[in-house]
């Protein structure tokens, strides 16, 4: 809906009086101008609004001034399209790498700056890391991403429906499914169209294995970091077997484009549907010993609880979702509150607790893994027949919007059709919250339990760089 | 823990045999490899994984490598922290704008003999982003790539082939060439 600087206001108070969830902001050339698009949903509900401003001269009233989740997007849209956010509080280029950069300054008797990245030890994505440390705490952090930005977003514009697809796919691999689904969901809302059953429910079923392998990855990889591997390689086999599940029920170990506008590119077998619940037995039987050696092992414990705490009131200001706000007393899961099929019609519950650390971020994800195994085998049991597709019907302009629930929290996707293409596309990366959160979280823990820290956020760089 | 461990000990390992490397696949890679590489290396090879921008998606089958199935270092392949450590360059993206000058900081910090495997699509041809502003593309439009692992991403399987073939290809590399190269 297009609206006037005073109705921009508006909104913008809305955010900060917490009256309102930041949910995304971006932008797109119009003629000679642009215009900017504000995203936001009423807190507790997931029904999201979009309100679009035109940029005259390329200026716009900053949203960041009024609410501080909203600095990095804010910077990253003025890189891409030359704006001019009016009083915004962080000036400084975020994607545009040429030139130099000053990170914010941490001034004290004994503070130094640790630099690390954007190239890390271990096989992770790319990103900088600027700590200042008074001895072995860290005093400030501040991470400076955009070594990862492809461009994705516009390279979507003007593609065919299925290309842009592909490439919502790749905006973060260990989330394609969620993203193919995010994309999906809008364009079929664009279109009006609901895809059949069948479909529905496979897409389900693909969400949550997609989910069960990054939370048995993760879980492991945070207790690598917390000097634990043994954990770490159990659960790695755990995660490995449900890739090999994924290849043999949907053709491909990450399910990378099998969702597809409309509905879904494979068919699941009887066989496979069956392999599916003799796996899934097997692993909750070996995934129920691995949470006992979690939980009864002091000197892993030790690491995890109080390390990394996120203040549920900063969890709440910066609308921290997934595992990140629903550790820290968020209470939202877009399966739930911004229902879409099939789990408009299934039982779960969305645990929640308020402890903000890293143990907290781990027990989500357990208590998650749990429900996931339960959905899938609840959408087998319930696993409808019929077609897999709908047609898209080719229409003049339309849009549309979603939000998914990924592993890591709700994706938003907003999409502009015309006669099958692509002529404007946002798809945004429940991280953009989880990185500003990590640098909080992580002031007063010393430098040894960054890696533990950040690995129990685990946000996305490219989902962020885009 | 201890039902743990003696569980561990008892349940049989979960690691498979090696994967059939094709006669083919050792490649045409050979001609750049020398009698010092072969010297030095021997069939290990310490990798420095970089990541030019990739979405991903190849990060994750690369670190399934580790897991209990595949066991990567039993053949003599490890991750290495440091590109001083390293013999190999492994390159996963599309190598965007903003990790060149990255990129080649980390190969200039290697020691020769030195390789460079471009894992993926991405790092292939470009993908998906080949025609992005944003990106440059195949990571050989900079370095000297010596091997190409395409796929997106490549499974674990795919990987262990081009590594295990890689390094059989330096290890029985004809003498001959070293001196020409």
């Amino acid at each position: 809906m297009m609206i006037d600087q005073a109705t921009w206001q508006e909104a913008a108070a809305d955010l900060a009086s917490g009256a309102s969830v930041f949910v995304a902001l971006w932008a797109e050339p119009a003629g000679d101008d642009c215009v900017v698009h504000l995203a936001g949903r009423p807190r507790g509900s997931g029904d999201v609004g979009v309100l679009s401003l035109m940029a005259h001269d390329r200026h716009f009233p900053s949203i960041a001034l009024y609410h501080p989740g909203a600095i990095l997007m804010e910077r990253a849209l003025c890189d891409l399209h030359g704006l001019i956010a009016d009083d915004t509080p962080d000036p400084r280029a975020w994607l545009d790498h040429t030139a130099a950069y000053a990170f914010k300054p941490a001034i004290g008797p004994g503070i130094h700056q640790i630099p690390v990245g954007p190239v890390h030890a271990g096989i992770i994505e790319p990103g900088h890391f600027r700590f200042s440390v008074n001895g072995e705490t860290i005093v400030r952090l501040e991470a400076r991403l955009g070594y990862a930005h492809k461009g994705t977003i516009g390279l979507m514009r003007g593609q065919t429906i299925g290309h842009a697809a592909k490439l919502a796919g790749r905006i973060s691999g260990d989330s394609t499914v969620a993203y193919a689904y995010a994309f999906a969901c809008a364009v079929e809302r664009a279109l009006g169209i609901v895809v059949p059953p069948r479909a529905a429910a496979l897409r389900g079923i693909m969400a949550e294995l997609e989910r069960l392998a990054n939370h048995f990855g993760d879980i492991g990889a945070i207790c690598n970091d917390g000097g634990f591997p043994l954990m770490n390689a159990l659960t790695a086999a755990l995660r490995e077997r449900v890739l090999r599940l994924s290849a043999t029920c949907f053709g491909h170990r990450l399910m990378m484009d099998r969702i597809i506008p409309g509905g879904v590119e494979t068919d699941l077998t009887e066989a496979a549907a069956a392999l599916i619940r003799t796996t899934l037995a097997d692993l909750l039987t070996q995934w129920g010993r691995l949470s006992e050696l979690y939980e009864k092992t002091a000197s892993l414990q030790d690491r995890m609880v109080t390390s990394g705490r996120l203040d549920p009131a900063i969890a709440r200001r910066l609308g921290c979702g997934g595992y990140v706000g629903r550790a820290s007393g968020q209470d939202f899961d877009a399966r739930r509150d911004a229902p879409y099929q099939p789990y408009d019609t299934c039982r779960f519950t969305v645990p929640g607790v308020s402890a903000g650390d890293v143990d907290a971020r781990i027990q989500i994800r357990m208590t998650e893994l749990d429900q996931s195994i339960s959905l899938i085998r609840d959408l087998l049991a319930t696993l409808p027949t019929g077609p897999l597709r709908a047609a898209l019907p080719d229409t003049p302009i339309t849009t549309g919007h979603a939000l998914v629930e990924g592993f890591r929290g709700d994706i938003f996707a907003h999409v502009r059709l015309r006669d099958g293409f692509v002529e404007a596309a946002m798809l945004r990366d429940p991280s953009w919250f989880f990185w500003p959160a990590l640098e909080t979280a992580i002031e007063g823990n010393i430098v040894a339990d960054f890696p533990l820290c950040n690995k129990s956020f685990n946000p996305s760089y490219s989902g962020c760089d885009l | 823990m201890r039902r743990t461990l003696i569980e561990s000990l008892f349940r049989g390992k979960l690691t498979e045999p090696a994967p059939r490397v094709g006669e083919a696949e050792p490649m045409a890679l050979l001609t750049e490899l020398g009698e010092i590489a072969r010297g030095r290396l021997g069939r290990s090879l310490a990798i420095r994984e970089l990541d030019a921008g990739s979405c991903n998606g190849c990060e994750l089958e690369i670190t399934a490598l580790g897991n209990a199935f595949h066991d990567l270092e039993r053949f003599g392949l490890k991750f290495v922290a440091s590109p001083r450590h390293a013999d190999v360059l492994m390159i996963t993206g599309p190598l965007t704008r903003n990790m060149l000058e990255a990129m080649r900081s980390t190969y200039e910090a290697m020691a020769a003999p030195k390789f460079v495997i471009a894992v993926g699509d991405c790092a292939c041809t470009g993908g998906v982003f080949a025609e992005s502003p944003a990106c440059i593309g195949a990571a050989a439009q900079i370095l000297d790539v010596d091997l190409r692992i395409p796929g997106c991403p490549p499974d674990p399987v795919t990987l262990l082939k081009g590594l295990i073939g890689f390094a059989n290809a330096l290890a029985s590399a004809p003498t001959h060439r070293s001196t020409q190269s």
